[in-house]
């Protein structure tokens, strides 16, 4: 099942900005690559501008929260290329602290939404975004409920002879061996 | 000097018992409470309220092979006003909780509401932060449906318990 | 010298939906009006958010398959396989050859069933109620056909990772050839009752009118974008479930407005049903789970002579698979665009993370641009020409 693999954008973005990808990883044929947060809005716009002969779209951006790893947050942009068809992640970290980046709002109008989504879920700010309010949830909600440390709020169910209180617990977590 | 109305079976003076008669097969005598209650449940228009997926079985029931007309729902309003029974066709967020009981508000008495759907009577699959568990924790309910979705066959015989129960309530909510 | 009378503009702003029977679902819309032009819009959000994404971070992989068919609640087979397949591309997998072709029929059926209620909703907005009641009879019937396959109309829950539930019935071929012999007469109905039909035309022709460089800045896939005469469907450009052994044509539009959208839509259809009735034809028999224990649970016959199989099965009901940490996004082509799964996995038996891509919330952002300078009456056909859904946008 072919997704692209490791584009020519990726090549050029190599070549001429050899020092903002931290990392690169393959996995199941996808590449991501990892930036600097106060590298990847220029990451972003060389990828839009300069990378290939038509700009990608903007198909997913979005973010992890990987307590209790530090740094907490990734924010996961997704670029689409779609002639030739090719996919690039790239991905930033923020500290748990300081979750804020710049918006790519100003490179893609798609990310308007997209980033108002993880500021509502998340928490995370985007510096320059022309309206970072609360999209999915009402105006008056507190807290972020995509972050881990915010609980899922499940109403206790009365399981006929068997206790877990709640259904997520049906099935508890079992970590990985290595863990 | 009084009226006497023919009661049937009893000569009156002034009407032959053939008269009395013709009048027992042509008019029908009642209570008052039944026949308000058979105009209620045989025309209930229900507010166009599909919020997901049980909104779309919903659109099936209304359909040409389901057929939610030949019940008495001829239409679904747009306008609450306009509306007797809410079905409450989808699960309920936050946001849209207040929403839905300013609709309910909106509506005239007599009303009544039908939960259809998992979701709309206890929360259904979902368990968390983002739903109301139920809707009955903010409006009344008269009658719940259970599925998810429920088949269109099921939200049409929860329509006709919700015609039983208005016959039984007599007229009065 | 005569006075000219001076003309004063005042913007009325008005507030459409939630609760609104044009707006497919809980979208409000803060439109701002100058007389009956658009000059404002803002769509708000969240009225239906479920917090799907959360919750799939609390139950296993199997579990979850519960929650993709309530997010797209219209190509429920669609989602299904899109989560499906993001977990077997996570853990390595492939489904054997059978279970793709099975699943790449009943996506198309699903395809098929998303246009017809599109058609229907886009008719009854315009007040041609009876253009609803045709199109829900076929789609009456594929849903027939659904609930033979998997017990349900809708929210099947027939997708496994590493295959299916169980096979077809034994009269799935023929049930679905004969279904796609009537289908057609009925296509050509519609296209003979609204293709050069007046109202149609002028309802829709010229209206919500989306540049492609718009389409692609706001992310817009689908059918919003190939009615601006972009050339990408994920079925092409990033092939997955054995799309690639099938030919069909991706039809485009040309102006991008709402009436190419409806012709896009049409076409699209066709193509499905010539998509069906080559995977009909060339079905190979087989399993239709992978043979990984690790993964797929062992048929039921193995049960009673194979220990290691009640162990395996014991382990996968009781606690699930583990996949390799890492991350994983695979899309599939829905009836609104691209719908894509993003899963972060930890290593443990629960996902991470699962983001969802849902088409509807980028083609849902474009609406203000497709509305604007348009008249108050062109919303209602412009939100039906984008054919959200607003499950997929709040999630």
């Amino acid at each position: 099942m072919a997704s692209g693999a490791a584009p020519a954008a990726l090549t050029a973005l190599l070549t001429v900005l050899p020092g903002a990808v931290q990392e690169q990883v393959e996995f199941r044929g996808e590449t991501t690559v990892v930036v600097s947060r106060d590298r990847v809005q220029e990451v972003l716009a060389f990828l839009r501008d300069r990378a290939a002969a038509r700009p990608p779209a903007l198909t997913d951006l979005t973010a992890v929260d990987r307590l209790p790893l530090e740094p907490r947050f990734e924010v996961v942009y997704l670029l689409t290329w779609y002639d030739p068809p090719a996919r690039l992640r790239v991905k930033t970290r923020l500290p748990a602290a300081d979750p804020q980046v710049d918006s790519a709002s100003g490179l893609w109008p798609a990310a308007n939404w997209l980033e108002r989504e993880v500021y509502d879920l998340f928490g995370i700010r985007f510096r320059g975004h022309p309206d970072l309010t609360r999209i999915l949830l009402p105006d008056d909600w507190e807290g972020h409920p995509l972050r881990k440390d915010y609980p899922l709020v499940e109403e206790p169910v009365e399981f006929v002879g068997r206790i877990p209180p709640v259904p997520s617990q049906a099935i508890p977590r079992v970590p990985p061996q290595d863990e | 000097m009084g009226v006497e109305i023919p009661v049937p079976g009893r000569a009156v003076a002034g009407v032959s018992p053939e008269d009395v008669q013709l009048l027992e097969r042509q008019v029908l005598t009642t209570r008052a409470s039944r026949v308000i209650s058979w105009a209620r449940k045989s025309s209930i228009w229900p507010v166009q309220f599909g919020l997901a997926c049980c909104a779309i079985e919903m659109m099936s029931a209304a359909a040409a092979r389901f057929d939610i007309a030949r019940f008495g729902s001829e239409l679904f309003r747009a306008s609450p006003r306009q509306s007797d029974l809410m079905i409450v066709a989808g699960r309920v967020s936050q946001k849209m909780a207040p929403v839905l009981r300013h609709i309910y508000d909106q509506m005239l008495e007599p009303k009544w509401v039908l939960a259809m759907g998992d979701c709309a009577s206890c929360g259904g699959v979902f368990n968390n932060y983002a739903l109301v568990q139920g809707v009955d924790k903010v409006v009344p309910v008269d009658v719940y449906v259970a599925g998810c979705p429920p088949r269109p066959e099921a939200l049409l015989f929860g329509l006709l318990q919700l015609q039983e129960k208005i016959a039984r309530s007599g007229g009065r909510r | 010298m005569t006075a000219v009378a001076a003309q004063s503009r005042e913007t009325l702003t008005i507030n459409m939906g939630p609760q609104h029977p044009a707006t497919h679902g809980v979208l409000r819309l803060v439109l701002d009006l100058e007389g009956e032009v658009i000059v404002g819009a803002r769509p708000v959000i969240g009225y239906l958010h479920t917090g799907i994404e959360k919750e799939m971070e609390t139950r296993t992989y199997h579990q979850n398959i519960v929650f993709p068919p309530r997010v797209e609640y219209l190509a429920t087979m669609i989602e299904e396989v899109a989560y499906v397949q993001a977990v077997e591309k996570l853990l390595g997998i492939t489904p054997t050859k059978r279970c793709q072709y099975i699943r790449v029929i009943l996506m198309e059926l699903s395809r098929i069933a998303s246009h017809l209620v599109y058609l229907g909703s886009a008719g009854i907005d315009l007040n041609i109620t009876s253009l609803w009641m045709y199109a829900f009879t076929p789609r009456e019937r594929i849903l027939d056909i659904f609930e033979a396959v998997s017990g349900q109309r809708m929210m099947h829950g027939y997708m496994r990772v590493g295959g299916l539930q169980w096979d077809v019935p034994l009269d799935f071929v023929p049930r679905v050839r004969a279904e796609m012999e009537e289908l057609p007469r009925r296509l050509d109905e519609f296209e003979a009752l609204l293709n050069d039909n007046l109202l149609w035309r002028r309802r829709l022709e010229g209206v919500a009118i989306l540049p492609p460089e718009e389409a692609l800045r706001y992310g817009c896939t689908g059918p919003v974008l190939r009615g601006s005469g972009v050339n990408y469907d994920v079925r092409r450009a990033f092939p997955y479930s054995s799309y690639e052994d099938f030919q069909f044509d991706v039809p485009l539009g040309e102006r991008g407005d709402a009436f190419d959208r409806y012709l896009v839509r049409m076409e699209e259809m066709r193509q499905s049903r010539r998509i069906i009735l080559q995977a009909l034809d060339r079905l190979p028999d087989g399993p239709v789970n992978v043979d990984d224990r690790k993964v797929a649970l062992p048929p039921r016959r193995e049960l009673v002579r194979s220990m290691e199989a009640v162990i395996h099965q014991f382990k996968l009901v009781s606690e699930g698979f583990h996949p390799p940490r890492g991350e994983v996004y695979s899309a599939v082509e829905s009836p609104r665009g691209e719908k894509g799964y993003y899963i972060v996995s930890d290593g443990s038996n629960r996902p991470a993370r699962v983001h969802i891509r849902t088409p509807s919330l980028c083609n849902l952002q474009a609406l203000p641009v497709m509305i604007y300078r348009g008249y108050m009456a062109d919303v209602v056909v412009a939100i039906a020409s984008t054919d959200i859904i607003l499950g997929d946008v709040d999630r």
